[in-house]
């Protein structure tokens, strides 16, 4: 048995399902939150590598190039925003953003 | 069980473990670490794969950059790590539920379109560099959303210190480029007219 396209699936299933678990357990830590992000994209970064792997086709890495670089400026841009959110009211607790009363 | 495989288990262990404790540990800046090594042995499946390029733009920009602006990030705010915390154990068990729901719901799409019998092309590594193959691509078919991609990063630069930058300092002393540029001579230099004594002083020394 040698390794297939499932495996790599499988792997980025994994990866998916365990930062969507992090969404859910870290919900009042906005870093972990960003960092759950980073892990989701990570995922499906994962299962583009592994099907431009499987059709021979460069097409799917120069995807996962592009996500690279908008998950870069994402991170960048919502750090920004928590170190701003920091300065305004000491305290990165997703329960004391409720301004909007939504 | 070939050498490949051997790497592609220990990698993957690896990697499922560090986002494992990514998302459990206390403490965010052994998170931000454990992302790290996630990151890391990503790139080393990548290498796998035969995604050289993207593999170590991986680690360089990821773990180079993102992964250090977060740690800045996490180790200049002061985080009280015992209220962040207390909702972990109330949402542990849907957490849990949620996560083995997705990933059975994902594992049987993968079993169903039996991608265990789809066996992985023999490689590409005959075709010539990756990193080559990629620019090629990048800069042909993919020219104009490559530049898109440099206005965004841009416009992430220009957020990420327009939302940050605090303005200057009254009492800071600074300096002014556009002053400094339009300087003229006449405000530097004063040249003085002065009557030549010096030389008639040496002509009395003579005599």
């Amino acid at each position: 048995m040698s390794l297939t396209l499932a495996h790599f699936l499988a792997l980025g299933g994994i990866l998916f399902s365990l930062s969507v678990a992090g969404i859910f357990l870290n919900r009042k830590n906005i870093i972990i939150l960003l960092m759950a992000i980073e892990l989701m994209l990570l995922s499906v970064n994962m299962n583009f590598v592994a099907f431009s792997r499987f059709h021979g086709h460069l097409d799917g890495q120069v995807f996962v190039f592009f996500i690279l670089t908008v998950a870069a400026a994402e991170a960048a841009i919502g750090l920004a925003i928590l170190m701003v959110l920091f300065r305004n009211r000491s305290s990165i607790n997703v329960e004391d953003m409720d301004d909007l009363q939504g | 069980m070939t050498i490949i495989e051997l790497v592609f288990y220990l990698f993957s262990t690896v990697l499922t473990l560090s986002a494992l404790a990514v998302i459990t540990v206390r403490n965010s800046v052994y998170a931000a670490l454990f992302l790290v090594l996630a990151f890391f042995s990503s790139a080393a499946i990548w290498m796998l794969l035969e995604a050289e390029f993207l593999a170590i733009t991986l680690v360089l920009v990821y773990v180079g950059a993102v992964m250090v602006l977060f740690l800045f990030v996490v180790m200049m705010l002061d985080i009280n790590s015992e209220r962040v915390r207390e909702g972990f154990a109330r949402y542990l068990p849907v957490g849990i539920i949620v996560a083995l729901i997705m990933a059975g719901e994902l594992m049987f799409v993968i079993w169903t379109k039996g991608a265990e019998k789809l066996p992985l092309l023999p490689g590409q590594t005959d075709a010539g560099s990756n990193t080559a193959m990629l620019g090629e691509r990048l800069y042909t078919a993919y020219l104009y959303p490559f530049e898109i991609a440099a206005v965004i990063l841009l416009v992430g630069i220009v957020a990420a210190i327009a939302l940050t930058h605090l303005g200057r300092k009254p009492q800071a002393r600074y300096q002014d480029p556009s002053r400094q540029v339009s300087t003229r001579r006449e405000d530097r230099v004063r040249i003085v007219s002065m009557p030549s004594v010096v030389a008639d002083q040496q002509e009395e020394d003579e005599a």
